[in-house]
Formats: structure tokens, sequence, C-alpha cells
């Protein structure tokens, strides 16, 4: 017992010379780089989609390497984002799909409590629609214009559907009338709900591969359509107005303007991230390429967005300016 | 001779009762089913939908006490958590790296290891810590770890006390029970929006969320244990002149320790299994690269982070069982160790400071190494094994999903959907009676009354559908592979490690492959809610069958009786009461699939709940869909618990008399 610390704790001092050797030069410094304590905290929301990912990672990208500023991203559902705005938690909701029932809620202009501000376009423009597969869009041209659907609906029968056709719906998420405009547009068909944005693709990726009918809700822009090239359903077309009253929409979905929402707090403080978030737009083209690289690539999602970045430098200074 | 009767009586009753339900079903279906439009909302729902605007408007005005002190909860803990992660994952500014880094935290681990749980699980602990950084998420594993320490930690400091108090009043007892029947069963979705209004966007929101769903086990199983000291110990304690506190700190709560401990460890594993939904509202942890796998369409980025999460399931199952072990062998001998143990633990502690200081003050020590990386080749042939599933199997697996579906799941959902719903109800009622007599009927009607009450009638009954076919399902896994297992060592040995996985893997992980196999629908969900279930079931099984008394095998062999009658007519049998609880079990754990099962196109109630969460429109029809489902689990849960319960009785009784 006497005889063992010793020789114990001189093993251990031995061990832990030789490890701090081994180490050497590899010190922590405390950073010199003085904080550009202008900016601060960006607070950016992360809704669940791949492309919103692409955007907010660019935005956040140039936010901390240009402006400095600290950025927290936040994993978080359209819903939760909105109402992290009023109690501060949230400054920037960077890719909005409508959603005139949170407007309403939190947007002056809608009658909301005015504590989310509308900060322009981001330059994409948003598709919603029924889709089916290139390989069907090939065998059976007219399957594109939906009065032809009740001809195939056989095709698409399926165990959920029982003697109807299947047409599936994504996440619950999604803004979705399909309900109302199967039964409005007289539509042999009935709507089952995939679940999610995963089980949607799965379902077209298998559909198209094995070539096995299937029609679903999609969108655009969307990293999918870059390896599956989904074709568009025609339905009666859009209208202003023409959805006004949910149980009787019988048109398509309007192409939506997808813009920035952030903050009043945000909006009205002097952080030098408000000109970017105002200024920020780019292409689909713009948006999907970063998606491919974030979800076909495996790139990690800051990767992605310096490697656009730096390939777009005149862009980005124009987000910059003013 | 009576009981022979009486089952005979009860078995042709409950046939006449599925005959005249069918006969009714062919008669007056898709009348009266109650059907509810899928945008449609009821004044049960705004009703609903308007006390959760309330909450979120009192939160924010600051008018109502209650909410307010929420808050100020949220910020603490908030505040220590954003602490623990400065020192060891999060980079505070100026400092380039967290306090304390991977060498460190390791060391920290192992000694706590030793400590508890001796030498031979930081032999595991070690080795599963290494496992995190060569994976690829070694800061995500961490804050996972911390997040659930933080929520064991709470859970354990009140969920004692509340066991204790429980198992001394019996009123508390039955006012309490209630309530943590509701915390288990109630879909954590449900709560995801409130939490997040209540304790804002952040750690507090997640960590507290985590803590309704983990904290149950400890405070039943304390309760339990404590009840479960012996009457005779205390009688004798209470003969020498112990206060009530004097017994329970010298005699209650050391016999219970084991006990308690298990509860603990169960605590912590339910707490782990919270990771991926507590993701949804922006937990830290390796829930996040779970779903942003599912998101991006990535199988191997969700894959491998579930298997870290396995990895961490099964390093505290067996770090906590082998500290209960050693605190029951401390207990019995009242020693702490010999002079070995002295040594090792000043040894021990000497190299976790110095390996401390090296993490704090070198990078080396502080960031983990990028290589080796096992993370990226898992990934790139888990992504392989997905393209293979897509090209090669899914032709054989679609005519299996078509059949099933067609000829087992439509027309029993058709039965229980389709009929009028005073048809179902009734046929429900007098099959509960039936097997579980006065007491589960009068849970049956007051469950079906406020299931109808709440106005998803008909989802109700597609969900119930789902849920017993697939019970049945888990049952007759669980006889099979459990008698397996329970007679072969070695099967056993083989099998375990597998279940282990089935049961702490996210369901998300493996809710992708079997998409790709079957497609969005009900078969799809149902099979994941099996896969989810079947490993605890099968594992009551077989631990019930290795419980069939060596001497009764004997004498069996000695009569001649074959495999098949052994298993049969002995081991079965006897292990009766195992298989009940395996299929009450199984039905539970099915039940908590359903949410999850609607991201794969089961629908009904699950797409509810998430409908709710996701569409600020829907709020009210989301938490009547969550209050429906545990309405569904309590029901099901009163009529095998008492129809156990009965059996048992009989089994005893008609055993007395022979």
């Amino acid at each position: 017992m006497e005889l063992k610390r010793p020789r114990a704790a001189g093993a251990l001092a031995g061990l832990a010379l030789a490890v701090t050797l081994t180490g050497c030069g590899g010190s922590i410094q405390d950073s010199t780089a003085a904080a550009d304590t202008k900016c601060g905290d960006l607070n950016l929301a992360i809704n669940p989609w791949v492309g919103y990912e692409a955007n907010a990672h660019v935005v956040g990208y140039v936010a901390k390497t240009r402006l400095g500023c600290n950025v927290n991203y936040k994993d978080l559902d359209e819903q939760v984002s909105w109402k992290g705005f009023g109690s501060g938690e949230v400054d920037v909701v960077i890719e909005n799909w409508g959603h005139p029932e949170l407007q309403k809620k939190y947007m002056k202009s809608a009658g909301g409590d005015g504590s989310a501000v509308d900060f322009g376009s981001t330059g994409n423009e948003g598709v919603i629609g029924w889709f089916v597969p290139p390989w069907m869009a090939e065998k059976y041209p007219d399957i594109t214009d939906s009065k032809n659907l009740n001809k195939y609906a056989d095709l698409f029968r399926t165990p959920e559907s029982g003697d109807k056709g299947t047409l599936y719906d994504g996440d619950p998420g999604f803004v979705t009338n399909d309900e109302a405009l199967v039964s409005n547009l007289g539509l042999d068909y009935k709507v089952v709900y995939a679940g999610s944005e995963t089980a949607l693709i799965e379902a077209f990726r298998e559909a198209e591969e094995n070539h096995k009918p299937m029609l679903g809700y999609f969108y655009d822009p969307q990293w999918f359509l870059s390896e599956v090239a989904l074709v568009k359903v025609d339905l009666p077309d859009y209208t202003e107005g023409c959805d006004a009253d949910p149980a009787k929409v019988a048109c398509d979905y309007p192409v939506y303007d997808l813009n920035k929402v952030v903050s009043k707090k945000f909006a009205d403080s002097d952080s030098p991230a408000v000109g970017l978030v105002q200024n920020f737009t780019w292409t689909n083209e713009d948006q999907n390429l970063v998606a491919k690289y974030i979800s076909e690539d495996q790139m990690d999602p800051e990767d992605a967005a310096k490697k656009w970045v730096e390939d777009h430098k005149d862009e980005v200074d124009a987000w910059l300016k003013g | 001779m009576l009981e022979g009767v009486a089952q005979r009586w009860r078995s042709l009753s409950l046939l006449t009762v599925v005959v005249l339900w069918v006969l009714a079903w062919a008669l007056f279906r898709d009348h009266h089913t109650l059907v509810l439009d899928g945008s449609a909302q009821t004044p049960v729902f705004d009703w609903l939908g308007d006390r959760s605007d309330w909450v979120e408007k009192s939160a924010a005005s600051g008018s109502n006490p209650l909410i307010n002190f929420a808050g100020t909860l949220a910020d603490v803990v908030n505040e220590v958590f954003s602490w623990l992660q400065g020192m060891f994952t999060v980079a505070q500014f100026p400092r380039p790296l967290p306090q304390f880094g991977w060498l460190g935290i390791i060391a920290v681990a192992a000694m706590v290891t030793y400590v508890a749980a001796g030498w031979r699980t930081v032999a595991l602990v070690v080795p599963s810590f290494l496992a995190f950084g060569v994976l690829g998420y070694w800061a995500d594993a961490i804050d996972l770890l911390l997040v659930t320490f933080f929520a064991v930690v709470v859970s354990c400091v009140f969920g004692i006390l509340l066991g204790v108090v429980m198992a001394h009043s019996r009123w508390f007892s039955a006012l309490l029970t209630p309530v943590l029947d509701v915390m288990q069963t109630m879909p954590s979705f449900v709560y995801l929006l409130p939490m997040s209004i209540l304790f804002g966007i952040g750690p507090a929101a997640a960590i507290l969320m985590t803590l309704i769903y983990a904290a149950p086990p400890v405070i039943r199983i304390t309760a339990h244990g404590i009840r479960s000291v012996s009457p005779t110990v205390l009688e004798a304690t209470d003969s020498l002149g112990h206060s009530r506190t004097q017994r329970l700190w010298n005699v209650e709560l050391p016999m219970a320790k084991r006990t308690i401990i298990a509860g603990i460890n169960q605590t912590m594993m339910a707490a782990l299994s919270m990771a991926t939904i507590a993701a949804y509202i922006d937990s830290p942890g390796l829930g996040q690269p779970v779903l942003d796998g599912l998101k991006r369409g990535q199988l191997g980025t969700s894959f491998v982070a579930g298997m870290a999460i396995v990895i961490m399931a099964v390093m505290l199952d067996r770090t906590m069982t082998a500290a209960g072990f050693r605190a029951e062998l401390a207990a019995r001998s009242g020693r702490t160790g010999g002079p070995f143990r002295r040594v090792g633990l000043g040894v021990g502690g000497i190299a976790t400071l110095v390996a401390l200081y090296l993490s704090h003050n070198y990078v080396w020590a502080n960031e983990f190494p990028s290589r080796p990386d096992l993370g990226t080749p898992l990934r790139d042939a888990v992504d392989r094994f997905g393209d293979w599933l897509r090209s090669d199997l899914s032709g054989v697996t679609s005519g299996l999903q078509r059949g099933f579906t067609s000829h087992v799941l439509n027309p029993i959902q058709s039965v229980i959907a389709d009929s009028p719903w005073y048809v179902t109800a009734l046929a429900i009622l007098v099959i509960a009676a039936l097997v579980g007599g006065r007491k589960a009927a009068a849970a049956t009607v007051l469950c079906l009354g406020l299931i109808l009450g709440l106005g998803l009638w008909n989802h109700a009954m597609e969900t119930l559908t789902a849920c017993l076919v697939a019970t049945i399902v888990v049952v007759a896994l669980a006889v099979a592979f459990g008698v397996w297992m329970g007679r072969s060592h070695r099967v056993d040995v083989l099998l375990r490690p597998l279940l282990d996985m089935g049961q702490t893997l996210p369901p998300f992980v493996y809710l992708v492959p079997i998409l790709i196999l079957f497609g969005p629908n009900r078969f799809t969900a149902m099979l994941a809610g099996v896969v989810y279930a079947a490993p605890v079931a099968i594992k009551l099984v077989a631990d019930g069958v290795r419980a069939v008394s060596p001497n009764t095998i004997e004498a069996a062999e000695a009569a001649g009786s074959s495999t098949w009658q052994m298993i049969t007519r002995v081991q079965l049998p006897m292990a009766r009461s195992s298989v009940l609880l395996a299929a009450n079990q199984g039905l539970l754990y099915v039940l908590s699939m359903v949410v999850i099962g609607a991201v794969a196109g089961a629908g009904a109630l699950g797409f509810d709940v998430v409908t709710g969460f996701r569409q600020l429109t829907d709020v009210g029809r989301g938490l009547a869909a969550g209050t429906t489902i545990v309405l569904i689990g309590i029901l099901l849960d009163r009529i095998t618990t008492y129809g156990a319960e009965r059996a048992q009785n009989t089994q005893t009784a008609s055993r007395a008399r022979s």
C-alpha cells in the first residue's frame, strides 16, 4: 500500500508530461479579433425544408463573415417561428409561403398584433400543384390536364382509396385545398395523406423507378425536382379571388411570391443585418443549386453556403449595399 | 370444472358479439359513422383552440402570475443550460473552443462510472464516448447527454419525493395515478406548441417537455419499491421506536434503493427517447441530425446519428444497472471497497484533473480529432443499402402490403369504423364487460363517452383498428421469439442486443426504410409500430418463460412430453401472466407510435395531432385528437389489465382446486 501510491503517481506524472509534450504548440488562445459588436445576435429560424435551409445559411454566412453577426440558427416549424417574433427569440423567417392565417394573427396590415413585418420578396416563385412522374406524362400525354384525370382514375387505385384513385398529399403543415378541389372538380379520387415530405419523395422516386402510377401534391422550388423532373397537372386557371372560400375552391393554386418576414423589433433595430435581409433576393436556380449541395452532395449547409457565396461575389455585394 | 364452463361460456359470448357486430355492420354500414371533414371545425375544437390562444396572450402580456412563473423558470433553466454548454460544447467568445474538451469529458465520465459502477463498466463507457466522436457527432452527443441529465436529475428530485408520498398515502396515489397515465400516453406533439409558448423557444422548453414524459417511471417505481419493503422489517424497526422520518431514511429508502435505481434507469431511457421529438422545437442534441437526414432525404445521416443514440442508451442502461447492483452489494456487505479501490480512486482522480487541465489548454485535447472517421463510410453504406432496397425489393413488398391491407386491415377497419357509432360502441362495451368485468365496463363507458364528445369518433376508430391489428402481430411475435429465447440461452444472448437496438433507435430512422419498401400507407405505419413495440413484448415473454420453475420442467420431461407439448402445455400456460403483460405493454407502445406513424401515411388521429402542431387553424383539433389518443390508451389498458387480473384469479383458483 505504502509502496504503490508513489509509484502510481509517478507513472501518472510521466504520462501527463508525455501527453503535454506531444500536444505542445496547440494551446488554446483567446481570439484577438475585435468583436464587431454592432451587429450582435441574429436569430434565424430554420423551417423544415431544404430550400429554406439554403436561403437561411447563405444569408447567415454573409451576415457572419461580412457583418460580424453572431448567427443563431433555430430549427423550428413555421407556426412556432412566428410566435417567436413577439418574444424576440426569432428575428427572421427567410422563406415564407403565404400563410394568411399567420399574417392575420401577427401582421398589422392583416389585422394582427404587429409583431411580424413583411420584408419583401426573396425573388423565388413558389408553385404548388399536382404532379405525376415523368414516365406517366410521356405514356399518357393528356394526363396533365385535370379534366382527363377521371379517365385514368383506375390506374391510381390503391387499397388506401378503395374504388377511387389516390391523390397523395404531403405534410400537414403544407398549404392545401386538395380535399375541396377533388370534390368541387367532381374527380373520382380520394386524398390520402402520405404525412410528410419524405414520404412523398420516396413514393415519387419509387413510382418513377418502377414505372408505377402516382399522382401527388408537390411544389417548386424543391431539390428533388432536379433528381426526378415531375410533371405538373394543370388545374383550372387561377384567377384573383377564386380561392377566397376554401370550401368552394375549384381552381389551381396561385403562384406564391415567396417573401421574408421579420420581427418588428429587428426591423426597427440599427443592426447592419436589417439591410442584408431586406436586399436579399435570388433565383429559383440559385436556391436549387445550394439545396442540391446540401441534400444530394451531402455538404454541410455552412459549406454549401460558403461555396455559393464565393462563386457569386457580385450578387452578394449588391445585398450589402445601401 | 366450474371455471372451465365459465371460460367456455365467455368465449361463446365473445364470438356471438362479434357475429352480431358483423351482421349489424352488413345491414347498416356507412350510416351514422360520424365522419368529420379534413378541415371541419367543431365547437369543441374552437373551445380548445381558444384555451391555447388565451395562454399565448397571457404569456405575451405577463398578466397571469402562474404563466410569468413559467417564464422565470425557463429563464433559469436556459441560463444554467447555456453555462453547461459553454463548459462542454459551445465556444463562447472570445474563447474559440468550449472550456473543456473531449479528453476531459471522457475522463470525468470514466471517473464517475468507476465510482458508481466499477471498472468493468468503464471499459464500456470509454469506447462509447469515443464512438460518438468517431461517428462525427461529438458535440451533438454531449448536448444530448446534458439535456438528458438535466431532465433526469430534476425528474428524480421531484419524482422520488412524489413516489415516497404516493407509497404512504392511498388518496394521493389515487390522485396522481391518472395524471401519470396522461403524462405517459399523451402524444408529445400535442404539447410541443404549448411548451414553446409557456417556456419560450430554447433548451428550457425541450428539457421541460422531456421531463413530462420521463418523470412518471421514477415516481411509479419508487412508490412500488417502498411499498414492497417487507412489513416484518418495518414492524421490527417500529418496535425500536423509530420516528417516521427515521424509518424512511434508515429503512425504507435503503431497502428500496435498487428498485429506485431501476426507476431512474427507466426515466433515463424515456428521456432519451424524446430526443428526436424535442428537436422539433430546437432542442440541442442528436435529434437534430436525425431530423436533418429525414428532411434532406439522407437515410445514412439519420442512421448514423440514430446509432449514436443507441450507443448512448445502451451505455447508460448498463451503467445504471451495474450501479444498482453495486449499491445492493454495498448495502448488504456494508463495505465500500478495499485498499485497491482506494488507490484506483486516487489515481483516477488525479488523472481526471490532468485530463481536464489538458483539455482546457490544448486544442488537440479539446477538439475531437476528425480522423479516424467512421461516420462517413457508414453513412455511405446505409445510403447504398437504401438504393438497393428501392431498386430490388419494392416489387415484392408492395404486393405484400396490398394483400394485407385489402384482406386484413380494410375489412376489420370497415367493421369497426364503418358501422354506426352506437353499434361499435355497444359491441366494445359488451366485449369489455365480458373480458374485464364490471370495472372495465365502467371505464369503457366513460372513455367512449368522452371520445364521442371530442368529435373525432371516426378517426378514433380507424386508429383503434390499426392499434389492435398491430398488437395482435406484436403478441404473435412476442410468443414466438419469447419462447425461443426463453428456452435457449444462446438465442437470448444473440437476440437481446438486437432488441435493445430496436427499442432505443429513434423510430424516424427505421421509418424511412419501411417507407421505401412499402410506400406511404397505414400498413407502413403499423409495421413501424410493430418494430417499436415488439422488443419490449418479446423480452417480457422470454423472461416469463425462463422463470418457469425447473422442477416443473423436469417433471414434465419425466412424464415424456414432446417439445411442442412442453411449450403449449407447460411453459406458455405457466408464463401466462407475462404474455398478458406483454399484450398490455405492446398495446401501449403501439399506441405511442400513432403520431409518428402519421408521418408515413397512417392518417386518422396521428395526422390530426401533427396538423394541430403545424397549422394555426387546427390547434383545437390537435388537442382533441391528443386527448382522444389518451382515452383510447386508458380504455385499452383498463380492459386488458382487468382482463388479466380475472384470468390470473381463475388460474390460481383452478390450480388450487386441482
